[in-house]
Order: C-alpha cells, then structure tokens, then sequence
C-alpha cells in the first residue's frame, strides 16, 4: 500500500484571463508522504492546491484524487480530504464549537459535540470552545483551522502555508502534529511553505515549482544528496585554506565571508578530504558546519 | 446536505446583529404607525373621506384593525424589500469576504447544494419578516382599533369590505406579498453570487428596484412592452385581494410573473456560483 497514488495531477494549466497562472504541473502524492509543496511567490503553487480542492476549475490537465477522477468524484473525494488554504477563515460571530460543528456538518461523516470537545482541546484551545471566534489571535484561529481540518478524521491533508504568522513555539507546534499525524495515523500530508528548513525537516518528498511549472520532482533526500554540499568553514588561516581550495579541488568553488570564514561548495564525498588536507598543511579548522541543504539546491533549481 | 447545510444557514442567520435590524426596524415603523393613527388617525380618515362626505354618510368605526392593516402594508411594502435584502444580499458575497466560502467549498457537498440552501435560508427569513409584519399590522392592529367593515379607496373609488369577507383576503394578500418578496430575496442572492464583498449586493438590488419602478410608473410608450415583465409592476399585486370582485386573472398573471423571477434568478445563481473560481 506504501505506493499508492493519493494524489495524481497531470498538464495542469490555469488561466487568469491573459495571465497564466499555471502552465504545466506534474507531481505524484503517494499514500503516508509528507509530501513539500515548493515555489516562489507566483509560482503557481495555492493555484495548484485550489484545483485540486475544486475550487478553481483548470483550463487543462487531469487531476486524479485516490485513483479517482476530482472532476467525476468530487464530493466523495472531499469527504477525504481536510485542508487549510493560506489562512483560516472563520464565522467572527460565531463560538469555536459551533464553527467547527458547522464545517463538521457538511464534512461527510457524523461528528459528536464530544468529539468537537476533543478535537479543541488536542489542538490547545481547551476552555475557549464557546468564545467567539472574533476574538481570537491568528495563532488561536491556525489552531482552530487545524481542528476544522482533523475532525472528520480525513486520509489526506492539504496544508497551504500552515505556520504563516505563527510565533516560534507555533511553528513547533505545527511542525511536531504534522510529524505525530504521519508517524501515529499515517495520514497523507501536502505542505505547501515558504519555510524550506520546515518542508527539509518534515517531508519525505517534494516538488518544485517555478513560473506554473514543475521543474523538479522526488524524493527530498536523494534530490539533496546528489547535490553538491555547502560547508562553512572556520579557519585560522585565509591564505593557505583558499591555496588548498585551487589546488586540490578545482571543481570547488568558495566564497570568503569575513577573515575567518569562508563558504565552500563542494561535492559531498570530498568534504573529509578537505579536512585532511587543511590540517595536513597546519591549517586550523574551528568548525565545519553544513548550511542548510534545501535553500541551496532550491536556489539553484530556481535560478537555473 | 441540503437539509444539513439549510441548517447551518439558519445558525448563521441567526447569530447575526443584521438579521435582527431588520425585524427590530419593521417593529419600530409599524408601532410608529399605530401611534400615529392612534393620536391623530381620525383627521386622517377625515382628510381621505372629505371628498364623498357630501354624497355618503360613514358610521360605525372606520378607524378598525382592517384599515390600519392596509395603511401599513401599503406604506411599508416599499420599504421591506431594503430590510430583506440587508439579510439576503450577504449570504453569499458575504462569505466571499469573509473567506468561509472557500472552507465550504472545499467540503463534500455541491456548489448547487451550498446556493440553493441560501435561497431557502433567504426563503425563510423573509417568511418570518412576512409573518411579523402581518401580526403587527393585523393582529396588534385589531387589538389597539378594534375590527369593523374595510373601506379602500381605489383607482375605481371606495370599495367597502364586509368584516367577515376580510380575513381571507389578508390570508391571501400577505400571501402575493411575500413572492413578492421572495422575489427581491432571490434577487439578491443572486447578485450575491456574482459579488465578493457584502454591500455590493444589497446597494445593487436597491438600485434595480429604483430604477424598474420609475420605469413602471414613467408614462412613456416606449417602456409600455416591457412594463407587465418587470417584477416591480407586480410588487402591489396584493392590493387587487381588496378590490370587488378580486380581478383573478390579474393576479394569477402577478403570481406566475413573479414566480418566473425566482425560478430564472435561482437558475442564474446556481450557473454562476457552479462556474466560479473561488479565489478569495
């Protein structure tokens, strides 16, 4: 069952009158993936994600959801699926409970008030349940989406910029259910964020999308891994270090930060053969720390 | 879901401040009215009958619940139709703004479902705007003036009603009333359907009613083929209950114009709000 296609978009493309918003995205979402949804601002990416929730009709593509047709299967797709689309959006007049008991009555599936009870107090909104939605905070209402999004105990969750302005400790929060809904219910989880550390530390797979295209596709760690590495290096000696650099690996390129440190990136199998030699010719290295992996390669991959 | 999400209308419905403006403002003008007709009522009467005191002679108590049920329904079914749509112009658009009509949309249930329950959340609201207007004008009336025979004055002069050959009328009468309001209801969930911000709707349908009533009344030949078409040429249809003998013919005309309204405005709602791209 591991490789079962949950999600399956083909030549998706969108118009916007003379814009194009989408031209061409491809990705394959498989059953219990953390899948990393990414892009630039622009790229396509909430233009993707509402298509495959139905609320923007593409111009072209097929959009397959559980191996069944989005267009075709729409509601009974739905009643699978639980989301959260840049930011959610409540009835301000209306308590917690008796917003997540209005979704929950159009959701598909019976949901008790005991169950609405449990949801908010697994998402830390216990004793607001009747407080009126108006009143909370951005972070109180992220919460509060997450609830509206696991109460019908959905297979698929689609989660579009999820920690947008969360504070650090929501951000954790956020980062840790998405890693518990994986691990403990195997639940299928779409991620779009602008946080590449978050889509790095918690996804097992990931696309990328630059100008309503997909340009990359696969497995987060193979992709990085086949990479070239950036280390930062921290040496008592510029001159010798960089000599070390042209002479014994010219396909290394570098970039001095201040006069201690300098930026190196190099293929990953030849990063302990530059800690040899540093200290084979009297160099100290007081550190050697890798730099975020994803921000590079997806820098890259834009630019390129 | 239908039933399920009509449901959840209602909850919204009701929690909302607007929803009880309009009830709390019809309150409000009718008891204004009946304190008017109650102080200075008499002067009033005497100002419409003064014409034909010379050639008949009124007695008995004019000033009856029946008449000031008709004063008010004459003077207020004009303004109802702002207070209806401040409610009904927003059940759309206004999730359109307020961004929970992307969360509905991403649930299990059709775009057709989530328009037609607004119509019959709208539906209802109206119903019981309809219903409070009645027992206000009707029932409080004839508790504070007492009952007695109905005197209308008409295009053709006076018509006197006998008081046991009213309340049907009524019956009937608040019953074209209230298509005729629906009509302006489905108006303006229609227009809700194509906005995305809440006045929008509500100032657009204020507007469509202007500008089709001064069409109706402007006496230009031009219009002439148009005028039996528009929805607000059968807005007063309710008045022809109170003419002797009732003219069914018209008012079956009223009634099915009317009627052709909502099922076309429903029609065009559902199309529109089934094509749209949800991007709020």
């Amino acid at each position: 069952m591991e490789n079962t296609e949950i999600i399956k978009v083909q030549h998706l493309a969108k118009n916007f009158g003379s814009f194009q918003a989408v031209r061409d995205v491809s990705f394959t979402v498989n059953k219990g993936d953390v899948f990393g949804f990414l892009g630039p601002n622009g790229a396509g990416k909430s233009t993707t994600i509402r298509c495959m929730l139905s609320l923007i009709k593409p111009d072209n593509g097929q959009i397959q959801l559980f191996g069944k047709d989005l267009h075709k299967h729409r509601n009974e797709i739905l009643s699978k699926v639980g989301s959260i689309i840049e930011k959610p959006d409540f009835y301000r007049y209306l308590s917690a409970e008796k917003n997540l008991a209005i979704f929950a009555r159009i959701s598909g599936k019976d949901v008790s008030k005991r169950e609405i009870a449990e949801m908010l107090d697994f998402v830390g909104l216990n004793g607001r349940n009747r407080d009126k939605v108006g009143g909370f905070s951005h972070g109180m209402k992220q919460r509060l989406g997450i609830a509206q999004t696991l109460l019908h105990q959905p297979d698929l969750i689609v989660l579009d910029e999820p920690t947008t302005g969360l504070d650090p400790q929501g951000i954790v929060e956020i980062r840790n259910l998405i890693l518990r809904l994986k691990s403990e219910q195997n639940k299928t989880v779409i991620l779009s964020s602008h946080q590449l550390s978050e889509i790095e530390l918690i996804s097992n797979r990931m696309v990328i999308i630059n100008k309503g295209q997909s340009i990359i596709e696969g497995d987060v760690k193979e992709l990085l891994n086949a990479q070239e590495m950036v280390v930062q290096l921290e040496v008592n000696d510029m001159e010798k270090t960089m000599n070390v650099l042209k002479v014994g690996f010219e396909s290394a390129s570098f970039k001095q930060l201040n006069e201690r440190i300098i930026e190196v990136n190099i293929e990953k199998q030849l990063v302990p053969s530059l800690n040899q030699l540093l200290v084979h010719e009297g160099v100290e290295v007081h550190a050697m720390e890798p730099k975020r992996k994803l921000e590079d390669f997806f820098m890259k991959i834009i630019q390129s | 879901m239908l039933l399920k999400n009509t449901y959840n209308e209602f909850i919204k419905i009701l929690a909302k401040p607007r929803s009880y403006l309009g009830i709390g403002a019809l309150t409000l003008l009718v008891l204004l009215i009946l304190f008017a007709m109650k102080a200075d009522g008499k002067s009033f009467i005497s100002f419409v009958t003064a014409s034909f005191e010379q050639t008949l002679s009124f007695n008995g108590n004019i000033l009856n619940g029946n008449l000031i049920a008709f004063i008010i329904l004459q003077m207020l079914i004009v303004h109802i139709p702002l207070l209806v749509s401040l409610v009904t112009g927003d059940l759309i658009s206004g999730e359109a703004a307020m961004g929970t009509i992307r969360m509905m949309a991403t649930k299990p249930i059709s775009r057709t479902q989530i328009v037609l329950s607004k119509f019959i959340a709208g539906a209802v609201y109206t119903l019981i705007l309809t219903l409070w207007l009645g027992f206000l004008a009707l029932i409080v009336g004839k508790w504070i003036f007492g009952t007695g025979d109905l005197i209308v004055l008409n295009s053709d002069g006076l018509v006197i009603l006998k008081e046991q050959d009213i309340l049907w009328r009524y019956g009937l009468s608040f019953g074209v009333a209230y298509l005729a309001l629906l009509t302006i209801s489905t108006l303006s969930i229609c227009l809700s359907a194509f906005a995305e911000n809440s006045i929008g709707p509500i100032v657009s349908t204020m507007s469509i009613i202007i500008l089709f009533t001064i069409i109706g009344t402007l006496d230009v030949s031009v219009f002439d083929s148009i005028k039996p078409f528009l929805f607000t040429t059968h807005m007063a249809s309710w008045r022809s209950f109170f003419e002797d003998p009732v003219p069914w013919t018209t008012i079956r005309n009223s009634v099915s114009i009317l009627v052709i309204h909502n099922i076309v405005l429903v029609l065009i709602a559902v199309y529109k709000f089934n094509k749209k791209d949800i991007t709020s």
